[in-house]
C-alpha cells in the first residue's frame, strides 16, 4: 500500500465567468486541482460554489475562460462528455433512483462502461452475461467499501439520509472516475454521519486514487479533510491555499464571521 | 478414541477434502472453503507463526468477528501447541490489558483496523507484543508500527515455508495430545480481574461429540456462526462441534447483515440467546401490527391455534384430526412463510441458554414448528451439563443431565456438577480453582437450583445473590432477585429490570422500559415523546408497568417458596443500562451491586416515602466522550397479594 503522492495539474480553470442575464454568478475565477489530492471549494451560502461545479461538470456553459482537464483545453461540452472523460458526481438534493434498489442504483453508474447493446443485455445472452457479472463485480467491492452490504436489495427511498448520500458517492464510484466532484457530501448531517463521510472521503481518495473536488459550507469538516481550498465569496476567489493558509487569510475570515466597520 | 482439534481437521482433510468446511460471504457471494483448503491454510499460518517465533506453550490473542481467517488461525496455534485466547471484540483496549500480561501473550491476530488501534493503544501496558496480524487490510494503508503485518503477508510467508519444510505440518499436528490445552476464555466476572477458563482438546471434544450425539448432528448440518468466537458458546457451537462433526459453519458478511443471511442460508442448528428471538419475535409482532385487517385476523386466528395444538405436537403426542388439519393448513399458509421469513425453515434443533427464556416466548416458536429447546451450562463445564431432549422441553427447565454427566445439590442448594468437561483450572489462580473445584472433582456451579420430579434441572438464581427478607409481613422468606428480574423482563415492555430485598423489609425494582416496544405503543396511544428519558417518565407508561408488576407479584405469591419476594415500589429509570457504564457485563447481565451504587439515591428513595427523586449520572458515550444526564424521577408502589396457602 503505498502513501498516495500528489502529482501534476490534471484540472486547470482559468478565468471563468457566468453570467445568469444581469447576476454574475461567477467573475474570474481560476484555479487548478492537482492529482490524488483532495480541493475543497468553499464559501457562504450563494458565493456560487455550485455552479463552479456545474462549470466544471458541462451542466453550465461559463460565458468566459476555459477549463482543462489532463491539458485537454473545453469550452463547450456537455455532462456526457464530461463524464466520459472521467469526471463524475455527487448531487446535493441526490439524484437517485428511489425505487430501484441499491446496487441497480450503483449499476447505473457503469452505464458509460456497458459495451454491448440494449438487445443484447435485455435477452442476457452472449458477451452481455459475462459483462454484467464483471460490473456486478465492480459494483459489489463499492458496496463493500462504503459497508452498505446489509441495504444491498432495499430500495433506496427506503434508506435514511445518510446511506442514501453514500449509496450516490457510490454511483459516482462505479464511474472508476479519474475526478470526483462531490456537492455537498455532509449537507444534512449529523456529526457521526460526517466523521463516517469524512473517513470514506479519504478512502476513496487514497485506495482508489481518485482526485476529489469537494464543495461543503461546514469549515471544521473541510479544513481537516482538504489539501488544499478554495474560497468563494459573491462570485468572487477571495482566497487560496492550504487549510491553514485560507484560516488565517482576513477576507475569509470577514467573508465567514462579518467584519465590524 | 483420543481426539485434538488440528488432528480432526487434518483427518476431515484427508476423508473429505472436497467437502465444505467453511462459506463466508464476499461481494454478495458465498464463497466455499473446502477442508483441504482450510488444511492447508492451517498449515500455511502454522508454518509462518512457527518461522516468526511463535513456540510450543505460549498462548496468543486472537480478537474479531467470526472470519474463516480467525479460525485458521486458531487452528495453526494449536497445531503448534499454542494455546489461543479468544477476546471480545468489543471489549475497550483496556480490557484486553489483562489477559494479555497474564498469559504473558506476544503474538495477537485480530480482525481490522479497529482490533489493530486498541492492540497499539495498548502496547505501551503490554510491551511484550511483538507481532500483531490482521485479516481486513481495509484503512491499514498508512500503518507503520513495527511487528504489524497482514494475514495475506503471514500466508505468503507461511507458502514459503511449507514448501521448504513439506513435512513440518504433521510432525507438529502428531505432537499434540488430546490432554494438552486447547484454549483459553476469559470470563467476564463481574468483580475482580477477569479469570483465564483453561480446557484441553479432551474436556472441549468430549462435550462437543455428547451434545452431537444428543441431537444427531450430521456433516450435511448448516450453522451461522454470529456471536462472539470469545464466548466459550459460539466456540462450542462453531468451532468444537465443527470439528467433531465436520458441518458447515457460514460466516455472515457483517454484523449487519445476519437476518439476511440467516434467511439466505437457512441453518439447521441455531442457536441464540433469548434477546435475539425476543428481537426476532418483537420484529414479527410491529409489522403484524401494521398489516391489513384481514391478514392480522388470519394470524391471530392461527396463532391461537398453533398456541394450543402447537405444544402437544412437539411433544410427540397426537392431536385430534380436526386440529390436525387445521394447523396443517395454519403451516401452510402462516406457519411456514413465518418460520422462511425468520429465517428458520430448516432448523432441526435450535438451542436458547445464558438466561431464563419468557414462557410466552419458548412457546411461540415451539408452537410454529421451530425445535426450540434449552440447555445448561457455563463457561467452566464447556457448556453441556443439562439437555432438553426434543420432546420434553419446558419453559422453566433446563433439562436433564447429558451423558457423562453427574448432579447434586448441595445443602446451600448451590447445584454441584461432576463431568468429563470441566475446566482444568483458572489459569495461573489456584486459590480462584479451588474455590470452584473441590479435591474429588465437583464443580461448584454457584448457581441454585433443584432437579424435579421428572428429572429435569430447575435454576433459581445465583447462590451468591439469593438472599432473605428481613422484618415486615414476609420475614425470613427467601428472595431470589434474578427470578423476579426474570418473570419482570418476560414482559415486551420491560426491558431490564433490576431487585432489592436481601435483609430488606420489602422488595423493591428498577425498571428499564424496551424503547421499541414502549415507543410503539405510544405511537399507537398517540402518546406524544421527546425521547427516552421523556417516555419513560410518562404517568400512562407507569401504570402498564405497574400493571406488569402486578401480574408478577400475583403469580409468585401462587409460589410458597417464593411468595417474599413479591415488588412492593418499583421505578423506571431515565437511561438504558449499559455496559459502557458499567451497568451490565459484556454479556448484558445487570450488575446489581454496582447500580446500587451507582443509583444510591434511587435505592435509598425506593425504601423511604418520597414520590419522586432528583438524579443526575454521568454516562459514556459510545465515541469515548462521557456527559451528564439528569432527570426526575417517579416512584410507584404496587399491590402485594396474599400468598395462596399451599392445600393441606
Amino acid at each position: 500500500m503505498a502513501k498516495r503522492e500528489i502529482g501534476d495539474v490534471i484540472l486547470d480553470v482559468e478565468n471563468i465567468s457566468l453570467r445568469f442575464g444581469g447576476v454574475n454568478a461567477l467573475s474570474d475565477i481560476s484555479f487548478d486541482v492537482r492529482e490524488h489530492e483532495v480541493r475543497a471549494i468553499i464559501g457562504p451560502n450563494g458565493a456560487g460554489k455550485s455552479s463552479m461545479l456545474n462549470c466544471i461538470n458541462g451542466v453550465y456553459q461559463p460565458q468566459e475562460g476555459q477549463i482543462s482537464f489532463r491539458g485537454n483545453t473545453f469550452k463547450h461540452m456537455n455532462s456526457r462528455q464530461v463524464a466520459e472523460m472521467g469526471i463524475a458526481r455527487t448531487f446535493q438534493n441526490l439524484a437517485l433512483f428511489k425505487g430501484m434498489s441499491v446496487i441497480d442504483n450503483i449499476m447505473t453508474g457503469r452505464n458509460l462502461r456497458i459495451k454491448s447493446n440494449i438487445f443484447l443485455q435485455a435477452l442476457r445472452i452472449g458477451p452481455a452475461e459475462r459483462e454484467e457479472s464483471e460490473h456486478r463485480e465492480y459494483v459489489e467491492q463499492i458496496i463493500d467499501f462504503l459497508e452498505i452490504q446489509a441495504h444491498r436489495k432495499t430500495p433506496v427511498g427506503q434508506l435514511p439520509y445518510g446511506l442514501q448520500k453514500r449509496v450516490d458517492l457510490g454511483r459516482a464510484l462505479a464511474m472508476e472516475p479519474q475526478v470526483l466532484l462531490l456537492d455537498e457530501p455532509m449537507a444534512g448531517m449529523n456529526m457521526e454521519e460526517k466523521q463516517d463521510m469524512s473517513r470514506f472521503i479519504l478512502d476513496v481518495n487514497e485506495e482508489f486514487g481518485s482526485t476529489i473536488v469537494l464543495i461543503e459550507h461546514d469549515m471544521g469538516v473541510v479544513m481537516d479533510i482538504s489539501d488544499r481550498v478554495v474560497v468563494l465569496d459573491y462570485g468572487k476567489k477571495i482566497g487560496d491555499g492550504t487549510p491553514e493558509e485560507v484560516r488565517a487569510n482576513e477576507d475569509v475570515i470577514s467573508a465567514y464571521l462579518g467584519t465590524s466597520h | 478414541m483420543q481426539q485434538t482439534f488440528p488432528g480432526l481437521l487434518v483427518a476431515h482433510a484427508a476423508q473429505r477434502p472436497d467437502a465444505p468446511a467453511m462459506r463466508e460471504k464476499a461481494y454478495g457471494i458465498w464463497q466455499t472453503l473446502s477442508w483441504s483448503d482450510l488444511a492447508a491454510m492451517v498449515a500455511d499460518l502454522a508454518g509462518a507463526l512457527h518461522e516468526a517465533g511463535l513456540r510450543r506453550g505460549e498462548h496468543v490473542v486472537v480478537i474479531g468477528s467470526n472470519r474463516p481467517r480467525l479460525y485458521a488461525t486458531m487452528l495453526a496455534a494449536q497445531s503448534l501447541g499454542v494455546t489461543p485466547v479468544p477476546l471480545y471484540q468489543d471489549a475497550a483496549g483496556a480490557e484486553c490489558v489483562f489477559p494479555i500480561n497474564n498469559a504473558d501473550i506476544r503474538f495477537a491476530i485480530v480482525e481490522d483496523q479497529e482490533q489493530v488501534d486498541k492492540m497499539l493503544e495498548i502496547r505501551a501496558q503490554c510491551p511484550q507484543i511483538s507481532n500483531i496480524y490482521f485479516d481486513n487490510p481495509r484503512g491499514m494503508r498508512n500503518y507503520e508500527e513495527t511487528g504489524l503485518a497482514s494475514l495475506d503477508d503471514l500466508l505468503a510467508a507461511g507458502k514459503a515455508f511449507s514448501q521448504k519444510n513439506p513435512s513440518f505440518f504433521a510432525d507438529e499436528v502428531a505432537k499434540v495430545t488430546s490432554s494438552d490445552v486447547a484454549a483459553m476464555f476469559f470470563t467476564s466476572g463481574t468483580t475482580g480481574n477477569p479469570k483465564g477458563v483453561v480446557h484441553t482438546h479432551s474436556s472441549l471434544l468430549d462435550r462437543a461429540s455428547v451434545g452431537a450425539r444428543f441431537d444427531k448432528l450430521v456433516p450435511t448440518d448448516e450453522v451461522l456462526a454470529y456471536l462472539p468466537p470469545a464466548w466459550i458458546g459460539q466456540n462450542i457451537f462453531s468451532y468444537a462441534q465443527w470439528l467433531a462433526v465436520g458441518y458447515i459453519v457460514n460466516c455472515p458478511e457483517s454484523a449487519e447483515t445476519v437476518t439476511i443471511d440467516l434467511k439466505e442460508i437457512g441453518p439447521t442448528y441455531y442457536f441464540a440467546p433469548p434477546r435475539v428471538f425476543e428481537t426476532l419475535l418483537t420484529s414479527v409482532l410491529i409489522r403484524m401490527e401494521d398489516a391489513s385487517t384481514l391478514k392480522r385476523a388470519l394470524f391471530k386466528h392461527f396463532m391461537d391455534l398453533a398456541q394450543r395444538v402447537g405444544p402437544i405436537k412437539m411433544a410427540g403426542q397426537s392431536v385430534g384430526l380436526m386440529d390436525s388439519l387445521q394447523y396443517a393448513l395454519g403451516d401452510a399458509i402462516i406457519y411456514g412463510p413465518l418460520r422462511n421469513n425468520l429465517g428458520m425453515s430448516r432448523v432441526r434443533v435450535a438451542y436458547t441458554a445464558g438466561e431464563a427464556i419468557g414462557p410466552d416466548l419458548f412457546t411461540f416458536y415451539r408452537s410454529i414448528g421451530v425445535n426450540l429447546k434449552q440447555l445448561y451450562g457455563s463457561t467452566e463445564t464447556a457448556v453441556f451439563v443439562c439437555l432438553q431432549p426434543d420432546h420434553q422441553a419446558k419453559a422453566d427447565t433446563v433439562g436433564i443431565p447429558c451423558e457423562g454427566v453427574e448432579i447434586k445439590v448441595a445443602e446451600s442448594g448451590e447445584i454441584l456438577v461432576r463431568s468429563p468437561g470441566l475446566l482444568k483450572e483458572y489459569y495461573k489462580n489456584p486459590e480462584a480453582t479451588a474455590e470452584v473445584l473441590s479435591a474429588d472433582g465437583w464443580y461448584h456451579t454457584s448457581d441454585a437450583g433443584f432437579l424435579d420430579s421428572d428429572g429435569h434441572l430447575k435454576i433459581i438464581d445465583r447462590v451468591k445473590d439469593v438472599g432473605r427478607i428481613k422484618g415486615g409481613a414476609f420475614d425470613g422468606s427467601m428472595f431470589a432477585p434474578k427470578y423476579v428480574e426474570n418473570k419482570l423482563k418476560f414482559f415486551s415492555f420491560i426491558k431490564e429490570a433490576v431487585a432489592y430485598g436481601d435483609q430488606r423489609e420489602r422488595v423493591c425494582v428498577m425498571v428499564n422500559i424496551d424503547f421499541d416496544a414502549v415507543g410503539n405503543w405510544a405511537e399507537r396511544q398517540n402518546l406524544p415523546y421527546a425521547g427516552y428519558a421523556d417516555l419513560s417518565q410518562k404517568p400512562t407508561v407507569y401504570d402498564m408497568i405497574r400493571d406488569c408488576v402486578e401480574q408478577v407479584n400475583a403469580d409468585l405469591s401462587r409460589d410458597a417458596m417464593l411468595a417474599g419476594s413479591q415488588v412492593s415500589r418499583f421505578l423506571i429509570l431515565h437511561k438504558e443500562l449499559d455496559p459502557d457504564d458499567g451497568e451490565l457485563t459484556r454479556t448484558n447481565k445487570v450488575r446489581r451491586g454496582f447500580i446500587a451504587e451507582k443509583y444510591g439515591v434511587l435505592v435509598e428513595a425506593l425504601y423511604g416515602d418520597k414520590t419522586e427523586q432528583f438524579i443526575e449520572t454521568q454516562v459514556k458515550f459510545e465515541d469515548g466522550r462521557t456527559g451528564a444526564i439528569s432527570a426526575t424521577l417517579q416512584l410507584r408502589d404496587a399491590k402485594i397479594f396474599t400468598p395462596v396457602q399451599a392445600a393441606a
